[in-house]
């Protein structure tokens, strides 16, 4: 039995130290190459020069500003829907269930050929109605509400889950008849009581959401804007040291929300037992 | 949620286990209101909620009729007429654009990304599976979380920084291929089974994701049962754990394929079209890089690639309900 044990013991260990290096090494040999001189020294050029680099900026704000409008769009459109499904209409669940499974079986890049082909009417059929202002203004390249279309679809499966998730551990339904039976209305149950029971799982839906867009590459290049994915990999073919060191600190910026999401969440949890 | 004590007994069991049975609603609302104060059964209170929440998903239907509706029709009447700036004026029907797209370098492109995304997800699945064991019987709970929360990372870690982390680690000149000598050893990350290194990155973390929850529904009952009747641990897998795990890990398997199969970012950022992927071939065509006329071409190949993934989901979602039903 015990050398059992110890087998075990030994398979976990090597498994976990093969893919530990697997994971590791890259990131590691990233982080040397974006400060690597190649003269065996070091430079730290790539992360000072950031800022001054051409289309850094705009192109970081520009991807802000689209993850902050899906969040918001994402929130609105599905927690509504989410909780009616729950509290009064079940036979609403399977709807909203296959709508946001949809766009998993769909690739992205499928989704953008429609999106193309959807754009094109504009001049082809709709020239002379008001549609083709909205097929225009949509394609604006300062704020392309195109793009948040897209990016409010693709994170559809991943923030239906999370919240899915969230109102599976909590009894929303008795919750609300206890809120209504105190007297409360409808609107204030649902703010007051319901909300802040699904804080961690809306916070998780829009972490997913926004680490969804910040990374989205397909349909911004499709489409022929640049938020920041897409300025990374122009910038790449130019300054391939700088585009690691952006890649690196992309990482590291995903990687530092998640765990404070996480921390936040597990305090709450704390202070709240 | 069925057996826990509930502030509102006869109401609200009333209301859960009423699964839906419409009653008389002459006037809902007030129903609702009357039934609310004296505590009475109240099915039309039900009924009212409903036709109400109705009107709450409707922004989430028109949003998706009109953002995920409309270009699925366009795909679908696309792919099946003549592009506009074809020589008959576009808009007659046609099988051209399907037949074409599954010819030549398109068909090509297609087998490749199918070959591509058939290794990868096996090599996924046959490594996440021990290390997620590995991880989810970890005694150190920190590090189970941070793993976790790495593999969330990870998971969703495609796209651009991917491809330069790979090109600055293994490229022609990144630091660990400089190193080793490993171009002299025959080496290139520019090729398939290059990428096919690199999709793992986040194939396995997706792995490992996936199938955790499965690996914590293993009951310790059942570990125990096995060796009080004398099972080693290998007939314990072999016999228990694996038949349980197996639609978990075949669902697995097949949510992997999609992933691979439809990744475009690391490969485009990567590669460029030195490795054949039917999604590269869209984007090319999408760029206007077709012939004159075919512009409906690449409409046609997001039909050929929607119906691979339409196959996938069809095995996934069955083998996902079986595995729920297990670990329940």
């Amino acid at each position: 039995m015990a050398r059992l044990i110890n087998r075990i013991r030994f398979g976990r260990g090597l498994v976990l130290l093969v893919c530990g290096i697997y994971f590791a090494v890259p990131m590691a040999a990233s982080l040397w190459f974006s400060v690597d001189d190649n003269k065996g020294g070091t430079t730290f050029r790539a992360y000072t020069e950031l800022l001054n680099a051409p289309g850094f900026t705009d192109s970081l704000v520009l991807s802000l500003e689209l993850a902050a409008v899906t969040v918001v769009v994402l929130l609105l459109l599905l927690v509504p829907a989410v909780l009616a499904a729950r509290l009064g209409a079940p036979r609403l669940r399977p709807v909203i269930e296959i709508m946001c499974s949809m766009p998993l079986v769909v690739p992205v890049v499928a989704l953008t050929t429609g999106i193309i082909g959807v754009l094109r009417w504009g001049p082809d059929y709709l020239q002379d109605t008001p549609f083709f202002q909205t097929v225009v203004a949509i394609q604006d390249p300062n704020f392309p509400v195109v793009l948040v279309i897209a990016y409010v679809l693709m994170a559809l499966p991943f923030a239906y889950r999370a919240i899915d998730a969230g109102l599976r551990g909590v009894d929303v339904v008795t919750l609300v008849e206890a809120a209504r039976n105190c007297g409360a209305g409808w609107l204030r149950a649902v703010f007051t009581v319901v909300l802040p029971n699904l804080r961690s799982s809306l916070l998780n839906a829009a972490v997913l959401t926004v680490a969804l867009v910040l990374g989205e590459f397909t349909t911004a290049s499709i489409l022929g804007f640049t938020p920041f994915s897409v300025w990374i990999n122009s910038n790449g073919k130019s300054d391939g040291q700088m585009s690691v060191a952006v890649s690196m600190l992309s990482l590291l910026i995903v990687w530092l929300v998640l765990l404070l999401m996480s921390a936040v969440g597990r305090g709450r949890k704390a202070a709240r037992s | 949620m069925t057996t826990a004590p509930t502030p509102v007994p006869a109401t609200a069991s009333a209301a859960q286990s009423g699964g839906g049975a419409p009653g008389p609603a002459s006037s809902p609302t007030a129903s609702a209101v009357t039934a609310v104060q004296t505590g009475a059964p109240r099915p039309a209170g039900r009924r009212a909620r409903g036709s109400r929440a109705w009107l709450a998903a409707l922004p989430l239907v028109l949003f998706f009729a009109i953002g995920f509706g409309l270009p699925a029709v366009a795909i679908a009447v696309g792919a099946f007429t003549t592009s506009s700036d074809a020589p008959d004026g576009g808009g007659t029907f046609t099988t051209d654009n399907l037949t074409g797209s599954l010819q030549g370098a398109y068909w090509t492109a297609l087998w490749g990304s199918v070959k591509l995304s058939l290794l990868t997800a096996l090599i996924a699945t046959v490594v996440g599976l021990p290390l997620a064991q590995a991880v989810a019987t970890s005694r150190f709970r920190a590090f189970r979380e941070a793993v976790m929360s790495a593999s969330g990372v990870l998971a969703n870690f495609g796209g651009v920084p991917l491809a330069f982390m790979f090109v600055a680690t293994l490229g022609n000149s990144g630091e660990v291929t400089r190193k080793l000598g490993l171009t002299e050893h025959g080496w290139n990350l520019y090729t398939f089974s290059g990428l096919s290194v690199v999709y793992l990155y986040f194939l396995v973390p997706l792995m490992v994701i996936t199938i955790t929850p499965a690996l914590e529904g293993l009951k310790a009952q059942w570990r125990e049962a096995a060796s009080n009747n004398g099972a080693t641990s290998l007939q314990y897998w072999r016999h228990v754990a694996l038949p349980v795990l197996l639609p978990s890990l075949l669902g697995g398997f097949v949510l992997l394929f999609g992933a691979s199969f439809a990744a475009y970012a690391t490969a485009e950022a990567m590669v460029g079209s030195s490795v054949p992927l039917i999604s590269m071939q869209i984007g090319d065509a999408l760029s206007g890089n077709v012939l004159v006329g075919q512009g409906n071409l690449a409409l046609a190949l997001g039909l050929d690639m929607i119906v691979v993934a339409c196959l996938v989901m069809a095995l996934y979602l069955p083998l996902q309900r079986r595995s729920a039903k297990w670990l329940a």
